[in-house]
């Protein structure tokens, strides 16, 4: 098994997790590269990706686990160049390496929430927001797989809350969320600023993947 | 601070098809480009990127040195909402550039029912909709593609109209406009340079008349213009460019696989086919040239299907060696391989076993009508036995799903025709009953009927349509007769292939209804979720146009058509001769079996139709 690290940029955001499966699939056959299949009438490719990014969230951590086929002996020093030559622009693999860890030992992402206020920061705001997510709890109504509805608190799925501030207009949130069981969509991060403090909430905000992490915070690999 | 599309992105449905960026996009730098053609797609990205032909273009003038054309589609209702309230213009997926700022804006059009995503699309564009509206050489706004055999209900939008297969024409038109730019030529001069082109055609240089009854008295060509235009068509298909390194979209399109294009033409006839007619003569490729296509596209894009495209690809001579040298490299590689419209008369046992190595698909026939009489009359030369026969086949290869395509409303149509849809469909169900391999699994027989709509350039072309009211009292008649738990019978609302009708036959009157419907916010009218048939209706009384001019009425033997300037190289009297052989319900021979002097080898100037 390979795992491969790689970014998703630019006009390349919009491309759905279904589809970028197809993308990455594509590709490895531009590549001249045969993944493996599985047995059955209808056979799959052997490529699957850690955590689903949602359309629109930039990256430059996402993790990709695929299997060659029986006879494809390549190696991973010189599968990323290979593939990125038939990549379309915005995917970028970085490296390519055998794992030693299961996917599910990531647990945790580290990312970057753009807040954009189009007619300035106001004095106060970084106050505000750096003492709302200092609350105990700020709690979202969740809908599960079996249509539960269950309440949890975001605050006990986010730590390592940070602002800076980028320009007049421009305020960069990083904090480290929780990825998988429970999982913490960033997106609602600046919904519970809407929500929270309606003066205060961004014009338009947009969300980074920084790093995946593993339980104890150090980089997954 | 973060551009305003940007910012709309993630408010709409899909947002990777209005971003461009894909593998094998073409960008080149504006300060070495003369000519930047906007290459609209009048419909979603999706259908768009899924025509051969707009791939084919594309590239054909991507190949020209300093000219670059970007792909425009339709956006959706969300996104055009989304691009009005923020103000953005349409714009090209390459450069995202406005389409205003472009030289030339070419439409590829294939369907009628997208008429009014052209005007809404120049609209979009802060483009004005007339021609007449738009002086000097920017934004020249020309168009091709099936539906500009007629088209004269676009006459008063588009400057010119390009006929016929246009890989040679398109280079032409462009080489001109450069020298037209180059030295600053008014409008008027680059229309009268470019109608000199074989296969242009200047709506604005011939002056239609009325007879008090609303039919053409006349149409005058002005400025010299040619009185007839003929179609282009390319001779040598095995010469002829094929986008292998072609853009391999990010999304999923509706044809999402490698598209090899067989043949041209079609030798079946078929009286109510418009294709049938407007793409003859027959010309093949040659299946060593397409195994040597297919291996490179493969290679190229990635693409996991290959599909043989044509009007008939069950007609292609050498279909099974093909396919097998096409198998030796597919399989290996896990791609599919899939043939669409195979004929029942034909499908062979080997090629069906062929096709369920791949993956067993569904079993489609379009017998088109019920009884030997009627196919007879429509030409559709297929027997109830050979139908009969391949289900059998089929259905001891394990198949258990069938679908059956008819329509409604054939010139000649009695009720015993619509009833036999029923007898035919109860005889597949009988059929299954007796060879089924595998009767655990059920059989499904999906059954469609569609409302005719007679086209120009066919044996049809004078035909009434079948009014509303008497589409619907068949169909009824027909569902009252499906009672079959595993029948499932699917049927065409009337309102869509009434207009189809009107647009499809129309002439330039129609201009000022299509400029009211998209004012009163008509668009994508193709898809359900956007038709509005009442704004058509409005739209027809406001302008003072009976629609049923164009569908009930029916034309007269020599009434001028409004499409009378324009030739596909099939000849009127051959229409008509097809057409009272239909009233006799007698069939005409394939184009292999006998030539019947339809006048199209005459396109041909150095080899003879390929039959």
């Amino acid at each position: 098994m390979y795992r491969g690290i790689f970014s998703k940029e630019g006009n390349a955001i919009w491309i759905s997790h279904l589809d970028l499966m197809r993308v990455l699939q594509r590709s490895f056959r531009r590549a001249g590269l045969l993944l493996k299949h599985s047995q059955g009438f209808t056979p799959h490719p052997a490529l699957s990706l850690a955590l689903p990014l949602s359309v629109g969230v930039s990256s430059c951590c996402e993790i990709m686990d695929f299997e060659l086929a029986e006879g494809q002996v390549v190696a991973a020093a010189q599968l990323a160049g290979m593939l990125n030559a038939v990549l379309p622009e915005g995917i970028h693999i970085q490296k390519v390496y055998e794992p030693t860890r299961k996917a599910k030992e990531l647990t945790h992402l580290r990312v970057a929430i753009t807040l954009e206020y189009d007619n300035g920061i106001k004095a106060d705001c970084l106050q505000m927001l750096t003492e709302l997510f200092r609350r105990d709890e700020l709690l979202m109504e969740k809908k599960t797989k079996s249509g539960n509805i269950v309440t949890q608190n975001i605050l006990e799925m986010m730590k390592d809350v940070s602002f800076a501030v980028i320009d007049g207009e421009t305020l960069c949130m990083e904090c480290v969320i929780c990825a998988q069981n429970p999982s913490l969509n960033p997106s609602v991060i600046p919904a519970m600023i809407l929500r929270e403090l309606p003066d205060y909430a961004p014009d338009f905000s947009s969300v980074r993947r920084l790093a995946v992490l593993d339980g104890e915070g150090k980089p997954f690999r | 601070m973060t551009d305003k599309l940007q910012r709309i992105l993630p408010t709409v449905q899909k947002p990777a098809r209005y971003v461009g960026g894909e593998y094998l996009q073409i960008v080149k730098d504006k300060s070495e480009v003369d000519v930047r053609v906007a290459f609209c797609f009048p419909d979603t990205y999706e259908l768009g990127m899924s025509n051969l032909g707009v791939r084919i273009l594309y590239a054909v003038m991507n190949n020209m040195p300093r000219v670059w054309c970007e792909r425009v589609f339709a956006p959706w209702g969300d996104m055009e909402e989304a691009m009005r309230k923020h103000d953005i213009p349409l714009y090209a997926l390459e450069s995202h550039d406005p389409v205003k700022d472009f030289d030339m804006i070419a439409f590829s059009i294939g369907y009628e029912m997208s008429y009014t995503n052209i005007l809404n699309m120049l609209n979009l564009a802060n483009v004005p909709l007339r021609s007449a509206d738009r002086q000097g050489l920017e934004n020249m706004v020309f168009a091709g593609g099936t539906c500009a055999y007629n088209p004269e209900p676009l006459a008063d939008f588009i400057d010119f109209f390009s006929l016929g297969e246009g890989e040679e024409i398109t280079v032409e038109i462009i080489e001109l406009y450069r020298k037209a730019k180059k030295e600053g030529w008014s409008k008027q001069e680059f229309l009268l340079a470019v109608s000199k082109i074989d296969g242009i055609y200047v709506p604005s240089f011939y002056e239609h008349s009325y007879n008090p009854d609303g039919t053409i008295a006349a149409i005058t060509p002005l400025y010299g213009a040619p009185k007839v235009v003929t179609k282009r068509i390319i001779e040598h298909m095995d010469e002829a460019y094929y986008p292998a390194d072609t853009i391999v979209p990010s999304t999923e399109i509706v044809h999402d696989r490698t598209n090899l294009e067989v043949m041209r033409g079609c030798i079946r006839g078929c009286r109510f086919c418009q294709a049938g007619f407007c793409y003859r003569p027959v010309r093949k490729r040659s299946a060593n040239v397409l195994c040597e296509q297919a291996r490179e596209s493969l290679r190229i894009s990635g693409n996991h299907e290959i599909t043989m495209s044509s009007l008939s690809t069950s007609d292609y001579r050498e279909l099974e060696p093909l396919m097998d040298e096409l198998l030796d490299y597919t399989m290996p590689r896990k791609i599919n391989l899939s043939v669409p419209s195979l004929r029942a008369d034909n499908f062979s046992r080997e090629l069906m076993l062929k096709l369920q190595k791949v993956r067993k698909s569904g079993l489609t026939f379009a017998p088109e009508a019920g009884t030997q009489r009627l196919r007879d009359a429509i030409n559709k030369n297929v027997t109830e036995e050979e139908i009969l026969t391949t289900c059998a086949t089929a259905f001891s290869g394990g198949w258990n799903n069938v679908k059956l395509y008819f329509m409604l409303g054939l010139p000649t149509e009695t009720d015993e025709d619509v009833l036999g849809i029923a007898d035919l469909t109860y005889k597949v169900i009988k059929t299954w009953q007796k060879h089924a391999t595998n009767k655990k699994r059920g059989l499904r027989v999906h059954v469609s009927t569609a409302y005719f709509v007679p086209k120009p350039f066919t044996p049809f072309q004078w035909e009434k349509q079948d009014p509303p009211e008497e589409y619907t009292r068949k169909q009824r008649l027909l569902k009252s007769y499906m009672t079959a738990k595993s029948v499932e019978y699917n049927w065409h609302a009337p309102d869509l292939s009434q207009l189809e009708a009107v647009l499809a036959r129309g002439d330039r009157r129609l201009c000022a209804v299509l400029e009211e419907v998209v004012r009163r916010g008509g668009r994508l009218d193709g898809w359900d979720d956007y038709f509005d048939y009442q704004i058509w209706l409005d739209a027809f009384a406001a302008c003072g146009i009976d629609p049923t001019f164009y569908t009930t009425r029916g034309y007269g033997k020599d009434e001028i058509f409004p499409w009378q300037t324009i030739s596909v190289g099939v000849d009127r009297e051959f229409f008509w001769r097809e057409r009272e052989q239909a009233y006799r319900s007698q069939t005409t021979p394939d184009c292999r079996m006998e030539c019947s002097a339809c006048g199209a080898n005459a396109l041909c100037k150095e080899v003879g139709c390929d039959v």
